[in-house]
């Protein structure tokens, strides 16, 4: 069974070694958690522990509740019942418990809102100096570094509009990383993308989860699953419905659900 | 295999100049001017118009003009009184220059007219380099002129302090007043304008009904009549002995109306920039003023600069109306003087409204094309 869709980084080398897991440190803890857009439950009983160096993809057929868990865990939308602890830090209405957890916690949309008005480098040290207090000029340095990891250090001075929309995911990923953020979470960050710029976003990716990021990942790309998650998470109608190593989530699905996704994703 | 219908390019093709008729003056013209007989035809009509208009106009202003003179003969006809041949008509600009000082300062004192110059002098060597975005050290500068610059003028023009003689306002008049309400109203209007559009989006249901309730309230009422019950109610509520100067009091009504106009103005923006631009904020763990200033409000000021500039304008030429509280802008002090025995001429009306629009137009037209710069400059979208 050919489990890659077309453009699947097949050639994406993962060094799966230096991805460690942690036993006991909690990175993030959802227990129980229901929220609601007016009458309609969206979410629904939801229960995920993540340990620091995960890297966790979700997937699930659309209006599955998807986007909306992802940005519960940093209070993009608001949860009605159940807990979400980041960090240690519970999520409540306290706008400064928010803010710490959002420090910490990258996160990379599927259409990249990058801010047009402001040029790559002004993009992503931004945050540095205005809410870390980092020094202009180290916090530049730092942005240098991390557009350096992205590949893309001679466009820092262009603005957004003039990238490509693969040089502006990676833009994106930089700028969520000059944060240092302690956990990232990943919105369907390729499906905007034309196939050929998938391939340096993922590699991207490839290279943070080598490093021991702790990763959330909304995705359908089935080979960057395979390859780098440890977990496979899938969701229907607003629940968790199975969950699985990639290994047993692909070749051996048990819900029915998930059997017909997979079969109509991966033909 | 019969046929080969593969190709394969062996030279790749260099750019060529572009064909002569897609080049030059006649090549502009037949595109703009003569695309097609309907653009042919306005293009001619419009010519006719402006040979028909042009002509006796310029005639009018210029050759027949009467440039100096010392009172109402020189232009007038004899029939009229004057020394003018009959049937004689020319614009009266000696009657604008003799009157130019009070166009300019309305009744404020000739020997303390200095001061007036010289708050106009630091105006304008600090509003310029404001306005040219090569010139560095811009905070520095917009603190002179925003914070510094209106202490500074506010103790020169009203005087009373340092030696230098009370002036009070009702003396004012004149550009000085159109110049100084505008300015007032323009610095005021778009932080409080601001603030206002932020407080009508606001989740918080008090800030956002109290913002509610006075943008609709002040846009439901005309601007007129703001000023006639500043003027005529506000004292009956003050308690007696507190007086209240009456240009503070139009100042003050001019910039809550502008404010309220700006809000709206504001929040067309606002409501323009997409949710991701807030999440993207959001997510790096921006605070909602960093949010707000850092991310949204330049590009929603940016994509509304033609309504903000629009703003100004009706301000600017709104000033006139504080006529009704007895105050005297640069066209309140031209129609005044029409009523001077001195000069009166058939042709002193038109001559006085037309250096008046004159004045205005030049203000109007710079806040325009100023504003057009700004929005090619700040053009970073790059859309294609
Ligand atoms: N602001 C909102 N108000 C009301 N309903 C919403 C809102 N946002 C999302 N929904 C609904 O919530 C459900 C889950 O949406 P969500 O965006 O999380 O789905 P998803 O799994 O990310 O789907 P996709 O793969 O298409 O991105 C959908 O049925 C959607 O219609
Ligand atoms: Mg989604």
């Amino acid at each position: 069974m050919a489990i890659e869709n077309a453009v699947s980084a097949d050639e994406i080398k993962v060094d799966r070694a230096k991805m460690h897991i942690s036993d006991t440190d909690v990175a993030i803890d959802i227990v129980g958690m229901h929220k609601w857009y007016g009458e309609f439950n969206v979410l629904k009983d939801i229960n995920l522990r993540v340990m620091r160096g995960e890297r966790i993809v979700i997937c699930g057929p659309s209006g599955s509740g998807k986007s909306t868990m992802i940005r519960c865990i940093n209070r993009l939308e608001e949860h009605q019942k159940g807990k979400i602890i980041v960090d240690g830090k519970e999520l409540t209405n306290d706008l400064k418990k928010i803010d710490e957890v959002r420090r910490e916690v990258g996160m990379v949309f599927q259409h990249f809102n990058l801010f047009p008005h402001l040029t790559i480098l002004e993009n992503c040290t931004l945050a540095p100096i205005w809410v870390r207090k980092t020094p202009k000029k180290q916090a530049e340095e730092q942005a240098m570094h991390f557009l350096r990891r992205v590949k893309i250090p001679e466009q820092a001075n262009k603005y957004p509009g003039q990238l490509s929309g693969g040089q502006q995911q990676r833009v994106a990923i930089a700028r969520s990383l000059c944060m240092n953020p302690r956990i990232m979470l990943f919105d369907e960050p390729t499906s905007a993308l034309d196939p050929e710029m998938i391939k340096e976003v993922l590699e991207t990716m490839v290279g943070l989860a080598e490093e021991g990021m702790t990763m959330l990942c909304v995705t359908h790309e089935m080979g960057f699953a395979r390859k780098v998650a440890n977990r496979v998470i899938f969701m229907d109608q607003g629940q968790i419905v199975e969950e699985n190593t990639p290994g047993e989530f692909f070749d051996n699905p048990r819900h029915e659900r998930t059997k017909l996704f997979l079969s109509q994703i991966l033909h | 295999m019969s046929q080969d219908i593969g190709y394969v390019r062996t030279e790749m093709a260099l750019p060529q100049p572009a064909p002569l008729r897609e080049r030059g003056p006649l090549a502009w013209m037949r595109k703009n001017l003569f695309a097609n007989p309907f653009d042919s035809a306005l293009t001619i009509v419009g010519l006719v118009i402006v040979a028909m208009i042009l002509p006796p106009l310029f005639n009018w202003a210029i050759v027949n003009a009467q440039w100096t003179g010392t009172d109402r003969t020189f232009c007038a006809t004899v029939a009229q009184g004057g020394i003018q041949p009959d049937g004689w008509s020319g614009a009266c600009w000696a009657f604008v220059k003799a009157k130019f000082g009070q166009f300019m300062f309305g009744r404020y004192p000739l020997d303390e007219r200095w001061r007036v110059i010289l708050v106009a002098i630091m105006f304008v060597a600090l509003l310029v380099p404001l306005l040219i975005p090569r010139v560095p050290r811009k905070g520095l500068n917009a603190v002179l002129f925003f914070l510094v610059l209106p202490v500074v003028s506010y103790f020169l023009l009203i005087g009373g302090v340092f030696g230098l003689p009370h002036v009070e306002t009702p003396l004012w008049g004149g550009l000085l007043v159109t110049l100084t309400l505008s300015f007032v109203g323009i610095v005021v209007s778009l932080p409080v304008g601001i603030l206002l559009a932020l407080g009508r989006r606001s989740k918080m249901p008090v800030v956002k009904m109290l913002c509610v309730i006075f943008i609709e309230t002040v846009r439901g009422v005309p601007l007129i009549t703001v000023l006639f019950m500043a003027s005529v109610m506000l004292p009956l509520f003050l308690p007696a002995g507190v007086s209240f100067d009456k240009f503070l009091r139009a100042l003050i009504g001019v910039s809550l109306f502008a404010s309220a106009y700006m809000a709206e103005v504001v929040r067309g923006g606002l409501q323009a920039i997409p949710k991701g631009q807030y999440e993207g904020a959001d997510s790096l763990g921006l605070s909602y003023w960093q949010k707000m200033g850092l991310i949204v409000l330049p590009q929603a000021l940016k994509l509304v600069i033609p309504g903000i500039v629009n703003t100004f304008i009706g301000m600017f030429k709104d000033t006139s109306l504080v006529y009704i509280i007895s105050m005297f802008d640069l066209l309140g002090v031209v129609r005044q003087n029409f009523s001077d025995a001195a000069w009166a001429s058939p042709q002193t009306p038109a001559s006085g409204l037309v250096f008046a629009a004159l004045v205005f137009w030049i203000f109007c037209f710079g806040m325009s094309r100023y504003s057009i710069f700004m929005e090619r400059r700040l053009d970073t979208g790059h859309k294609r």
